[in-house]
This record gives structure tokens, sequence and C-alpha cells, in this order.
């Protein structure tokens, strides 16, 4: 199996090595910041018109996930959007694509930095959503979370070193009490575990779950900034 | 200075209105050096003349007022002058230019800065009436080509050939102790170099990388026990660090300079009477430009000397003194101008006012490197710069540049030049990261290493920056941070420099000397070596590929001579491991040499022909393009250019680059959903040359199809033996990142009782 099985909340969950976290026992897919429109920002602010794929190519590992995990519900953990309008700005096969994903799907779409606004498309819009202990939202709360909490916000990173190379990867970064998801979208950066504010956020004891080919969990500890 | 004798004379005769002659010249420090000594006789004699420079150092004020008021004479270089094209009041600026000067002519001409500066002289050269260009150079091997390159296309150009003094007194360093068989330190020259600088004024001793710089000069002030005042000079190193050396050297005060490319050119440094150049030249050109570091004065021969750092530059040496003795410079042609840099062309145009694409097109044909440009590939760059260019019309709402009803073309932000202007230039900055003494307020900053080569390193590890060793102990704020080390030894040698690939004409010229009966010029000790390899198998053949298979150590090993230079034959280890994989002879491990890639795996090869079928070799490198990092690298290099990406600017890379994604992610998309887009294709044609250089390949393919000379023996032969000691062996490996990554993921998961 590509994927990693771990515990969080005494439910079990897996780390898709695409960055999706599913939730067998509620059939319930998560993704994070997809930032679909991220391109043409960049082309409305006139700095570059960059390959106009993204998008499409986001939405074919949503859809690969979707395929193979057959989820009830999907958590998209907010910055779904690049900006606010993003998704006025959709063309018309990439939301039919979209409402394609949707058919027979409790579809959340979580409010994030980039879209705090409500959305011109189907499913439920929300701030954060709890279910059962856990409660998801964008971005992690700075205190102790006294059940569990699954958000996104940061894009984690890590930085492995194997073989006299630097490998990187985006991760997931997870411990007792929170999982943070990495960021979905094809054109998305990363932050290094190990910077602020990740690296107070998170207990020392934290595992990186590193995506990939297959998704391969590491100690934060042994990572490198 | 004698480039400007007519400019002089011009200005002497009469007051002139603004603007009279450029001067551009490849080096910021070659543009300030000549103000200076081009001030001293205009003011000795009092002539009424300015004479400024105007370089990236060049304060924004005095920028401004060159602007509103330019000098008589203006020193600057490409990207300055790119940059002054740019804004809208440029005619008024270039206004009554009438000479244009491009000093070390070769050096420009070699590289995308030269592609550059002749696209802003097309366009400059529209703006004033009567402007003459003159270039100067003392290294050209093809002056017709250069001539061609400089003039306005069709336009002649007049070639005029200066006394080129006296030959050069150039010779092999004797030392009695023979050079290893393989690596480029050459520390048993050490004793034999401290020895010929005791006995000169000032010995400038060059190399070829950084990283055999460092290790040399530390190697010699550990053997230095008369105290000799010895320095480092070398493009990592911090700017005040080698203004210092510099500065040392102009006084006289150090007897020998250790150093790279960075003193190749330009300024003549006090009274240099020794070049000592390390390890094979690799190209003559190169050689003849360092050699006339020595002894500027007139009519007096430079002297230098050759140390081959192993066995095989023993020969390489040799060959490249005697193409110094026959005036054979190399250098290969370099095809028509890219494609990338005309993409900026057309956006620095865009800046200065609307453009009329036919006009564009007449004035980018008249440069030499673009008069064969089609009118197909010039649409495709002015698309791409309007809309990106790409097969889905994604951007009509958000185009760069938008048509106006009378045909011209505009900026749609006009505050979209601010940002075109900040990426102006060619040069490839690779990420580097600062390297600091650690103190609690940001101790002495001492140079800058590779990225790659920070991220590699551990808390502890020791190397070499300066001369010193240094110990690791973090990052922070994107700066390394370290200790000194008394140590003897760094742990890790030290970061990775530009590896020179050996030229196409010295490895013609050392296929040739190895067709002698015997060998008289070169050292004993490397004449007995290739005469064993006569006795145990054959010496590579011009116009023939030679290929050895023997086991060695349960291996069977094969070795393809193919003479193509080291990153061609690294390229060519890449693309015929896989063809040995699909052939079943399941090879382990490649590593490549300027001259010969050596092969190892379970099965000996047994069909020689079909592994060097060119068609499946080509084939090989389109698939190969897809995933690797080298092309991926080379991908970076044209999109920054071409204005898809911007310039990594400090600024931004301190918080973190959670915004920014790597351009890796934008080759993957395109190569997945618009494979024929415009900039893959420069990515395509720029694999022909440089780290991956495939032209090379297909050259040597050509010159030797179906000529194969494939010795089947019984044990290693004496050519193929040094190749055992090369650093830098790659494993084969299809899944091979991930297996790597998932064995140290599990081991430190287990070594943290996780497992």
């Amino acid at each position: 199996m590509s994927s990693h099985a771990f515990t969080f909340c005494n439910e079990d969950f897996l780390a898709l090595p695409s960055g999706a976290l599913f939730w067998p026992a509620q059939r319930l897919l998560c993704v994070s910041d997809l930032h679909f429109g991220k391109a043409s920002r960049y082309a409305l602010h006139g700095a570059s018109v960059l390959p106009p794929y993204e998008v499409y190519d986001t939405l074919l590992r949503l859809d690969q996930d979707i395929a193979e995990q057959r989820p009830k519900a999907v958590i998209c953990l907010g910055d779904s959007f690049d900006r606010v309008g993003a998704s006025d700005d959709l063309d018309p096969r990439a939301r039919e694509w979209i409402i394609r994903l949707q058919a027979g799907v409790n579809w959340i779409w979580i409010e994030g930095n980039h879209d705090p606004g409500p959305l011109n498309l189907g499913g439920t819009h929300m701030h954060e959503v709890a279910i059962g202990p856990i409660v998801f939202r964008h971005i992690a709360l700075g205190e102790t979370a006294t059940g569990g909490e699954v958000s996104g916000h940061y894009h984690p990173k890590a930085t492995v070193r194997a073989g006299n190379r630097a490998i990187i990867r985006r991760c997931f970064a997870t411990d007792a009490h929170r999982v943070i998801l990495p960021a979905y979208g094809t054109y998305t950066g990363g932050l290094n575990v190990n910077a602020s504010p990740m690296s107070t956020l998170l207990a020392t004891n934290a595992i990186c779950i590193l995506t990939g080919a297959k998704a391969l969990p590491i100690p934060r500890s042994k990572t490198r900034l | 200075m004698a480039g400007f004798l007519p400019t002089l004379n011009e200005l002497a005769e009469g007051p002139h209105e603004g603007l009279h002659t450029l001067y551009v010249s490849p080096l910021k420090a070659l543009a300030s050096d000549i103000k200076r000594n081009l001030r001293r006789p205009v003011e000795d004699i009092n002539l009424p003349i300015r004479i400024e420079d105007r370089t990236g150092d060049t304060p924004a004020s005095r920028k401004k007022r060159q602007r509103a008021d330019p000098p008589h004479i203006l020193l600057t270089t490409p990207e300055s002058l790119a940059l002054l094209a740019s804004y809208e009041d440029a005619p008024r600026i270039f206004k009554g230019l009438k000479r244009i000067v491009i000093d070390e002519i070769h050096a420009l001409a070699d590289s995308k800065r030269g592609d550059q500066l002749m696209l802003a002289l097309s366009a400059i050269q529209n703006m004033c009436d009567g402007l003459r260009r003159v270039g100067l150079s003392a290294t050209v091997e093809d002056p017709a080509a250069i001539a061609k390159y400089l003039a306005r296309h069709p336009d002649p150009c007049d070639i005029v050939m200066a006394d080129p003094g006296p030959d050069p007194d150039i010779s092999m360093l004797q030392i009695a102790e023979p050079p290893p068989w393989a690596g480029g330190g050459a520390a048993y020259a050490i004793p034999a170099v401290l020895d010929q600088i005791k006995r000169h004024k000032t010995t400038l001793i060059f190399h070829n990388t950084r990283a055999q710089a460092e290790i040399f000069f530390h190697n010699l002030w550990l053997a230095n026990d008369d105290g000799l005042p010895i320095g480092i000079h070398h493009g990592s190193l911090d700017r005040v660090q080698r203004e210092r050396v510099e500065a040392a050297m102009v006084r006289g005060k150090l007897a020998g300079i250790v150093c790279t490319g960075s003193l190749d050119l330009g300024i003549d440094w006090g009274d240099v009477d020794l070049v000592i150049q390390i390890g094979a030249p690799k190209n003559v050109k190169r050689l003849v430009q360092r050699i006339g570091r020595a002894n500027h004065r007139y009519n007096a021969p430079s002297k230098a000397l050759l140390v081959p750092a192993n066995r095989f530059e023993a020969v390489e040496c040799v060959a490249a003194l005697q193409a110094v003795k026959e005036h054979e410079l190399d250098g290969d042609p370099r095809g028509p101008g890219p494609l990338d840099v005309l993409c900026q062309h057309i956006l620095i145009r865009a800046c200065a006012g609307p453009l009329d694409p036919d006009t564009l097109y007449r004035e980018i044909k008249s440069v030499g490197a673009y008069c064969e440009v089609t009118r197909a590939s010039f649409d495709d760059c002015f698309e791409f710069c309007a809309t990106g260019g790409y097969a889905l019309r994604a951007y009509d709402k958000w185009k760069r540049l938008l048509q106006r009803p009378d045909g011209k073309w505009i900026l749609r932000d006009p505050r979209a030049a601010q940002r075109i202007r900040m990426n102006i230039g060619t040069i490839q900055d690779t990420d580097t990261l600062k390297v600091r003494l650690k103190k609690s307020r940001g101790g002495k900053p001492l140079g800058e290493v590779e990225e790659n080569f920070a991220a590699s390193l551990t808390q502890g590890d020791t190397f070499l920056i300066g001369g010193q060793i240094v110990r690791y102990e973090g990052l922070r704020e994107m700066t390394v941070e370290v200790t000194r080390r008394a140590d003897k030894k760094p742990k890790i040698a030290t970061f990775a420099g530009t590896k020179f690939a050996t030229s196409t004409q010295l490895n013609q010229r050392i296929l040739r000397m190895f067709q002698q009966e015997a060998w008289p010029e070169l050292p004993a000790h490397t004449a007995d070596w290739l005469t064993l390899q006569r006795g145990a198998s054959i010496l590579p053949r011009p116009g023939r590929l030679l290929i050895e298979t023997f086991p060695h150590e349960d291996r069977h090993h094969t070795v393809v001579y193919g003479f193509a230079g080291r990153n061609a034959q690294q390229t060519l280890g890449l693309l015929l491991s896989k063809q040995m994989e699909q052939l079943g002879y399941d090879p382990l491990g490649f590593v490549a040499t300027d001259y010969a890639t050596l092969f190892w795996g379970l099965n000996p090869i047994t069909d020689p022909e079909a592994l060097m079928n060119p068609n499946t070799i080509e084939h090989g490198l389109e698939q190969w393009l897809a995933g690797n990092a080298l092309i991926k690298r080379t991908f970076r290099a044209s999109a920054t250019i071409a204005g898809l990406i911007e310039r990594n600017l400090p600024s931004q890379r301190k918080n973190g680059r959670q915004a920014t994604f790597s351009s890796d992610i934008l080759y993957d998309t395109l190569h997945k959903y618009d494979p024929e887009h415009l900039l893959l294709r420069i990515t395509r044609q720029e694999a022909m040359r440089g780290l991956v250089d495939f032209g090379r390949i297909r050259l040597m393919l050509d010159d030797t199809r179906g000529r194969i000379d494939f010795m089947t023996l019984p044990r290693v032969t004496p050519l193929a033996a040094p190749m055992f000691l090369e650093m830098g062996r790659v494993p084969i490996k299809g899944a091979a990142e991930e297996r790597l990554l998932a064995a140290e993921t599990a081991a430190l998961m287990a070594a943290a009782g996780l497992g």
C-alpha cells in the first residue's frame, strides 16, 4: 500500500501519497490549498503568463483520489481558490469537472484567507466544521487544541538528507493534537516544517509524512531546515 | 586605449552635444578601470570631455542624471545598456551617438550576453545616424565570424589585425614526481609551484574550478614554510575579500594569487611575470587569454607554465601547448541567436514604447546572429510575450501586450515595465547562500556556496572557503553560519563549480597525437603509459569509435571513448545506460570523464552496433528530456530569460518561499499539457549545448558512424585504469530516489523508536 495509515484522536486515518487525507470510518476525503486560479492571478497583475493548465492538473489528481477512495464527503480545507472571484473565472470545462466530482458527494468548502467570500459553486460553505472529535479549519489555532484539529494553510514541506542529496517533499505534519495538510494544488510552494510558525505550532515529537510515489513517515526532528 | 583615439580626436576638434561614444565591456571592473585610465590623459591636456561609467553598482541618483544629461563617453555593460535602451526617452539619450566600442568581444560573443547586446544595438542604431561599431579582442579564432556577429547585417565589416607581438614563452613545469592517475588536485606539484613563486615577482596560479582553487590554496599554505604572501581570488568569495586581494596585487604586495576565471579578463593587476595553469586548460582560447595576463609590456613575451593534474592531462597539456605554438584557437560556431533572449528583447522594446511587429522584425534581422530568424519564429516569440502562446488560450482577458487600434502593441499594464526592467539580463545566478562566521551579531562574511551544497551539510561537517577550514553550524535567515576550525583536512572537499569540457579541436588534436609512433614531446611516464595501451589494446583513432569491454571484479566493464567532453560523455552515460537496460546488459553504474564513459554491469556487451545506434540514442534523448534534472535547470534558465518566471530576488527568498513554487512544476505541467510550447522547443535547442551538450554526441556519432573498434579484452586496459579512480560515479536507478528515501525514512523512524 502506498498510503500511510496512522491513528489520530483514536481514529484511523490514511495519508495518501497525493497529499489528501482519508478518514475511512467516515468515508471522508480532505484536501487543502488547491489554489485554483493562481496562474490567472499572475496574469491579471501583469507579472507573467504561466502555463494555464494548473486547474486541470489539480482536478485530475483530485479525480483520481475520489475514484479510488469513493468518499461520501469531501472537504476542501480553504484557499481552494487563489483569490476572491477566481471561481467566476473558471473556464466551463473546469467548472463542469468540479460539478461532476460533486455528484452524490457531501461537498464542503471551508473558507481560507485567499477565499473568505462565498463561491458560486455547489456544496456547503463553512468557516469550519466539527466531525466527531475533530475540527476541520483552514488555519491551525495557536493554542493547544483540546480535541483534534485538521488544518492546511502553511503548505508544509520537509527536507530529508538521503544518500548525500537533499530531497524536498510536500508533507503532512502531525502530532497528538493536529494534522497540517500539504498544499494539494499544482502551483503551490511550501514552507519548511522547521521554520516559524510551524516550528512552534507543532510538538517536538511531531511526525512528517512525505508525499510522492509513496507516503513516507519521518520524525520532524530528523528533517532539515 | 587605442579604441578611444578616434573618439578623443573628434571630441577635441569641437564641442559635441550629448553622448558621443559608448564603451561596453563584459566586466563592471573593466568599465571603471578604463574610466580611470581614460580620465588621466584627458585631464592632463585639459580636454572638455566628460567620461562616466554606468553599471549595476552606479548609484541611482547618478544614473538619473546620466539619463537627463548624458556624458560624452559612457562606459557600461550589456545589461546596463539594455536597461538604458528600455526607457521611453532612449532616442533622446542616444541622440548624437557616433561610436560604440565593444571590448573583449570574443567573451561576449560566446554567450547570451552578447546576443542581448547586439539586439540592443539594433534598436539604438535606428535612433542615431552614422553610428559606427568597433569590436576589440586579442583572442578570436574566426575573425570573419566575429565581424559578421558585430556588424549591422548585411553591412560589411573591416577586420584590422594588430601585431600579435612575440610568441609566449610557454612550457610544462618540470616536476620529478609523476602526476597521479586521476583527480584534479595537483598536490604533487606544490613544492615546484612554491619554488616558481619564489623566483618571480608576481605569479598567477589559474585553476579551472573554484573547488580545485580552494584545495590547492589550502595545500599551498600548509607547505608555505617561508611565509610567502599568497592570496586567493574567485567568484564565490565575498566582494570585500576579493577587493582586498585586488588592491594588494596592484600594490605588488602579493607573490602569488591562486585564482579562477574571475581573473581571466580585463584588468592588468600589478606586475605579473608568470602564469601557472594547474590542470589541463580544456580550451586553447582560454589558455591564451590566461597566458596574456603575464607581462603586459609591449614586445616582451608572456611566460607561462602548465601543470597537468593527472596522467591523461599530461597529454592534454602538450596538445594545448602545440595548439598555442601553431596559433590554432578553438571554439564552436554558436549557431543562430537563441530565442529566449529574443523574447526578452521584445519585452524590453515594449517598455520603450508602442511596438510595430513588422518594424521590429526588420530591426532584428539586422543582427548577425538573428539574420536568419524566420517570421514564424519571430511571431511565436511575439505571441509568447503577448499571451504566453499556450495551446489553451486562457489569457485573452489578461494579455501582457495589447494591440491598439493603430496596429501598434503596448503593455496592457504600464506597471509591468518596472518588473520587466528588473529582470533584464541573461546571466544565470545559481541559487547561492551567503556564508558568515557565527557571531551574536552577524559575523564576517566569507563568501557564498551553492544552495544544493548547503542543503547537503549537517552540523559538524567541515569545508573549505577562502582558504580556511570552517565548520557548518546551521542555517539562519538564509545564511550559512560557520565557525573557524584548525583542522588539517576538511571533511567535505568543497562546493562544486563550473566544470569546463575539453574543446572539440583539442580532443581531435589528442586523437591525432595518439597516432604517432612515439611521443618524444610527452613526459616519459605518460609516453610509457600510451605504449602499454598500444600493447594491451589499441589507442583511439580519429573518425572511429573505440569501445573496450573487459571483466573486472565480477563485473563486466565497458569503456566508450567518445572524446566528446565531460558534459556530453555524462549525457552519453545516462542515455546508453537506458539502452543497455533495454538490451539486457543489466548495467549498474557509470562514470564519465572528458574523453570516455566507463560502464559496469552484470552482462558483457555483445552488440556494440545496436548499442550505438544513433536513432535509438536520439530517441532516448527525447524520453530523457521529460524528467531529467539537467533539463529542468536548462528550462529554468530559458524561462527566466524569456520572462516566464521572475528572477529570485533576495527579499523574496527570505520569507521562506511559501508563495513561490519551483520552476520544475512549470516544466512538468508544460511537458504534460503543452509539449510543443515555444519554451520547451527552446529548452530542446539549449540541450544541444551547455550541461547536456547533446550537440557533441551527435557530432561524435556522425563522425564515427558505423566505424566502431570493438575490443574484447581479458583485463582492465591502461587507458581505462584511471577511470576506476574517478569521482562522481553515477548509480543507475529506476525508482532509486524513492528507494533511497524509503530506506532513509525507515531507518530514522526506527532510530527514533517509532519503527
